[in-house]
């Protein structure tokens, strides 16, 4: 991979803008706590509070205000060859909370996000089902459906940082992740209208799903997963699902890699045995130190990441009180603790889960502590329900090499120094 | 939301209910009771009244109470709601919804290929055949050799390196089966004009692909009888997920204090410098004018546009003077640009801008297209594609432009680029 042409980093401006408004910080700060004057966006009459705003015919879709348009996927140009086979970032770091606005989720794709209308949508289910049948979009809004909330990490999440402390942001290190309602058909209910007597034995048995892309991708997924919380899903958020994520229908597969999830579901075909497409062999496979890769790695390992203060989203205020947030996740279930270690693991100190851990979807942490103004090496280390702690890089690195790409669930460390500016680093 | 609670209650077979009036517990019970037991977190929406929680001790009771409250609110009722999913039979057919997939519709998309060849169509092809397909479809991005372009994936070498630091992970060294080459290729490639090639195409470049990565000798015949015969080197290189044993030890009671001696930073991003800058991608706030002035702007852009048609309009009469012979042997060696340009009606950016007017055009100015730095320079400074220029470019457009985005050989032969402009300036 050749890095050299991207040669502006986010880190030396970030440091300038950083320091500069770190200054002023100061002076701000000092005028909150003992007015040095009367402040004129008090006493003198502003614009806004005079004239008049937008009206209601104004914005028929709503886009977020002007002030935050810096709240926005980014991509890693030389990752891939091209844009349209390649992968965006979600602002995590710039986002609180836990639902990702459909807007700024990541998007991945293989061929590019096509625009696939509901009248000329059609999804097959065939293979070792009694009867093959089609569904029109129309069909799939006439079964019962449910309402529920899940986070879809790609298993390459991360994956950039195998080798290395490398990007510098956690929206770059932690950012194609989002976290959205759905609303959709267990994907069982469409399985059992078509019938799965001709399947026999269910417990051998596969599911293969197929998007409508050029890309047509394809994965296998075992029968007990496919019957237990798959969804086939059409809204996210409450609307439609956008193109980049598969409108009009994608599917939800829980707690699995993204790459399952897939986008503009076409068809669903029992299947004896795996088909080993190639997103589940050349790529979603994970090569050890020995050179033998482990396949069928679906679940994604609890993990999580302190979004702010980070790389992108510095200290501005100075010392002083500070809310140490971030994001936890677990493909087995719910996040059950969160602890922050602000010296680089040394000592850990438990973090308050702004509601109690969710099944599969991301869980808000918050450390609510003071701020010294020295150095910190800022870590954070999930648990869930299984009992499962989110490993150090050099726990994983010892059982698995550094060849590997994906399911890169380390424990991250942020370097904030005196000035408020953070690092992505890695420590011993 | 009464009409659509006794639809939903209508649809579940088999439950009693009786519709009273309680109407708070409606609201306020959205959740799953199921979930909430084996969970144990039913308490999110109504903890909403409550004030937050000041420890986590605390929590538990109170979010108890709630639930408590809530569920003495439906008793008084003597009303159930139900929040989960209806149960319904498994039968076959329960819902009566989609129809039967005809034969024809399932063969249409029924293409995956299963490791054991079953599913592959009948058909041949040699590897000479596949060296003239795979030049004319595929080597522009990966190589005369398969063995990769820029950034563009290598499909040959790199047998024996899987142990290595930085793998070489191609078709020849890492795919354990030949089923998923035949099946990506027929569903996915070329990239931009997918499902393009027969049957007998895909074999003859499989083949072709085997031969590049030492697999076969050239008068090799690869064939639907055939195809079990080719030995995969990393056939037995994978096994399936044992994280769950091999990774035990993740499932730990977690170090809280005094967790290790000293903690040095071993790596920083900023070393690697990789980071692309905020700005880069996506405008900033301090680059993109105030949303009115671009509306203001937009406007204008129109009369400009339908001036620049008009004055195209004579051209396009002077267009008489295409040379039709020479145009249509153009579009044949068109077919070397089809993965990365379109022309033509409703002609779209891809991999490459599209090419509709572009004889003549300003260089690098098609709207919505991202072109290298160095493209987009030689427009701004005024250049357009004179014939002379375009048959420069078309030769060797790494000698042109050195840093152009065109992943792209060449054409060698003076004849087939004049050709192609020509078919180009068809599309005035
Ligand atoms: C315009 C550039 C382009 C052309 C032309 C092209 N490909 Fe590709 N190819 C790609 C890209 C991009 C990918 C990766 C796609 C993805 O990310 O899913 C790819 C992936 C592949 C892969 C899988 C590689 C791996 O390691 O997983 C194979 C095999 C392949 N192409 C074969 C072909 C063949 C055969 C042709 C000609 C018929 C062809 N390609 C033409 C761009 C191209
Ligand atoms: C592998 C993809 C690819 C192939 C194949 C390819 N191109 Fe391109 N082409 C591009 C890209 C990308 C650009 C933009 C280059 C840049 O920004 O530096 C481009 C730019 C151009 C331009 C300039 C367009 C403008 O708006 O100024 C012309 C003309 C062109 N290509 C013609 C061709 C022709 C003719 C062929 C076939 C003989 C061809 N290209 C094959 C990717 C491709």
């Amino acid at each position: 991979m050749s890095h050299d042409f991207v040669k502006k980093s986010l880190t030396r401006r970030g440091v300038l803008k950083g320091a500069a408004s770190g200054a002023g910080a100061a002076v701000l700060g000092a005028g909150a706590a003992r007015a040095q004057g009367p402040d004129p966006l008090i006493t003198e009459k502003q614009d806004w509070a005079t004239g008049l705003g937008d009206g209601v015919d104004a914005t028929p879709y709503g886009l977020p205000i002007k002030y935050e348009d810096d709240v926005v996927r980014r991509n890693v140009p030389w990752l891939t060859a091209d844009p349209i086979s390649s992968i965006n970032f979600t602002p995590i770091h710039a986002l609180d909370g836990t639902i990702t606005p459909q807007g700024c989720a990541f998007e991945r794709h293989h061929s590019g996000a096509i625009e696939l209308k509901k009248e000329d949508y059609r999804l097959m289910i065939n293979g070792l089902v009694d009867t093959p049948l089609v569904f029109s979009y129309a069909d799939l809004e006439r079964f019962p459906r449910e309402n529920r909330v899940y986070f879809c990490e790609c298993a390459a999440n991360t994956g950039m940082e195998w080798a290395g402390a490398q990007l510098n942001g956690a929206q770059f290190t932690h950012g194609m992740i989002h976290n959205m309602e759905y609303t959709g058909i267990p994907l069982r209910t469409l399985l059992e209208e078509a019938g799965l007597a001709a399947a026999g034995d269910l417990k051998d048995k596969w599911v293969y799903v197929e998007g409508a892309d050029a890309s047509s991708n394809g994965r296998s997924i075992p029968m007990d997963k496919a019957l237990d919380d798959v969804l086939v899903a059409f809204k996210a958020n409450g609307e439609a699902l956008r193109k980049e994520h598969g409108y009009p229908v994608r599917l939800v597969v829980p707690g699995w890699e993204g790459n399952m999830w897939v986008k503009w579901l076409r068809r669903i075909e029992v299947t004896e045995a795996a088909v080993e497409s190639r997103e589940e062999t050349s790529k979603y496979t994970d090569t050890l130190a020995d050179g033998t890769s482990r396949k069928w790695t679906w679940v994604m390992d609890a993990k999580s990441v302190v979004t702010s203060p980070s790389p992108q989203s510095p200290i501005r205020h100075g010392k002083g009180p500070l809310v140490i947030t971030g994001l936890a996740w677990s493909g087995r279930g719910a996040i059950t603790r969160v602890d922050v270690s602000k010296d680089g693991g040394k000592t850990w100190e438990t973090a308050r889960l702004a509601q109690e851990g969710q099944n599969k979807a991301l869980t808000r942490f918050y450390l609510d502590t003071t701020w010294d103004g020295e150095d910190m090496l800022l870590q954070s280390r999930a648990m869930d329900e299984t009992g499962y702690v989110q490993p150090t890089k050099h726990q994983l690195r010892e059982v698995r090499g550094e060849n590997s790409v994906y399911h890169n669930n380390c424990i991250q460390t942020w370097h904030v120094k005196p000035n408020g500016e953070a690092e992505n680093v890695e420590v011993s | 939301m009464s009409k659509s609670l006794k639809l939903y209650l209508g649809a579940a077979a088999g439950t009693v209910v009786v519709l009273g009036t309680a109407y708070a517990a409606a609201n306020a019970s959205v959740d799953y009771p199921e979930v909430a037991v084996t969970h144990q977190k039913s308490a999110p929406v109504a903890a909403a009244d409550a004030p937050a929680p000041q420890d986590e001790a605390d929590a538990p009771v109170r979010l108890a109470e709630a639930h408590q409250a809530r569920t003495t609110a439906s008793d008084a009722s003597h009303i159930t709601v139900p929040t989960t999913m209806p149960e319904v039979s498994t039968e076959a057919g329960r819902f009566g919804l989609g129809r039967a997939a005809l034969p024809e519709e399932v063969a249409a998309w029924n293409h995956d290929i299963m490791p054991d060849g079953s599913n592959l169509p009948v058909g041949s092809g040699d590897v000479w055949t596949g060296d003239e397909v795979f030049a004319e479809h595929c080597a522009s991005c990966h190589g005369d050799f398969a063995e990769g372009r820029d950034n563009w994936p290598k499909l040959a070498g790199g047998q024996g390196t899987l142990a290595d630091k930085d793998p070489l992970k191609t078709v020849g060294s890492y795919w354990p089966y030949l089923s998923t080459t035949f099946d990506y290729i027929r569903r996915s490639m070329p990239f931009g004009n997918a499902q393009s090639l027969s049957d007998d195409d895909v074999y003859a470049i499989t083949a072709y692909i085997l031969y590049s990565n030492d697999l076969v000798d050239d008068d090799f015949v690869l064939s639907n009888e055939t195809f079990m015969d080719v030995e995969m080197p990393n056939a037995e290189g994978f096994i399936v997920d044992d994280r769950e044993t091999t990774e035990a030890h993740f499932w730990a009671e977690p170090c809280m204090e005094n967790c290790k001696g000293s903690v040095e930073i071993t790596m920083r991003a900023s070393v690697l410098d990789v980071t692309p800058d905020e700005g880069e991608d996506t405008a900033t706030s301090e680059e993109t004018g105030p949303p009115v002035e671009e509306q203001a702007a937009a406007p204008q852009a129109e009369p400009v546009q339908q001036a620049a048609a008009e004055e195209a309009a004579p051209e396009a009469q002077a267009g008489a003077s295409i040379d039709m012979a020479l145009a249509a042997e153009g579009e044949g060696v068109f077919k070397k640009c089809k993965s990365c340009h379109q022309v033509g009606d409703g002609a779209k950016n891809r991999t490459g801008p599209m090419l509709n007017g572009v004889v003549g055009a300003t260089i690098g100015q098609v709207e919505g297209f991202k072109y290298s730095n160095d493209m987009a320079a030689l427009g701004e400074a005024g250049r357009s594609w004179t014939a002379e220029d375009l048959n420069a470019f078309l030769e060797k457009p790494k000698d042109f432009l050195k840093k152009t985005k065109m992943s792209f050989a060449g054409l060698r032969k003076e004849e087939d680029r004049l050709a192609v402009i020509e078919y180009l300036k068809t599309f005035q």
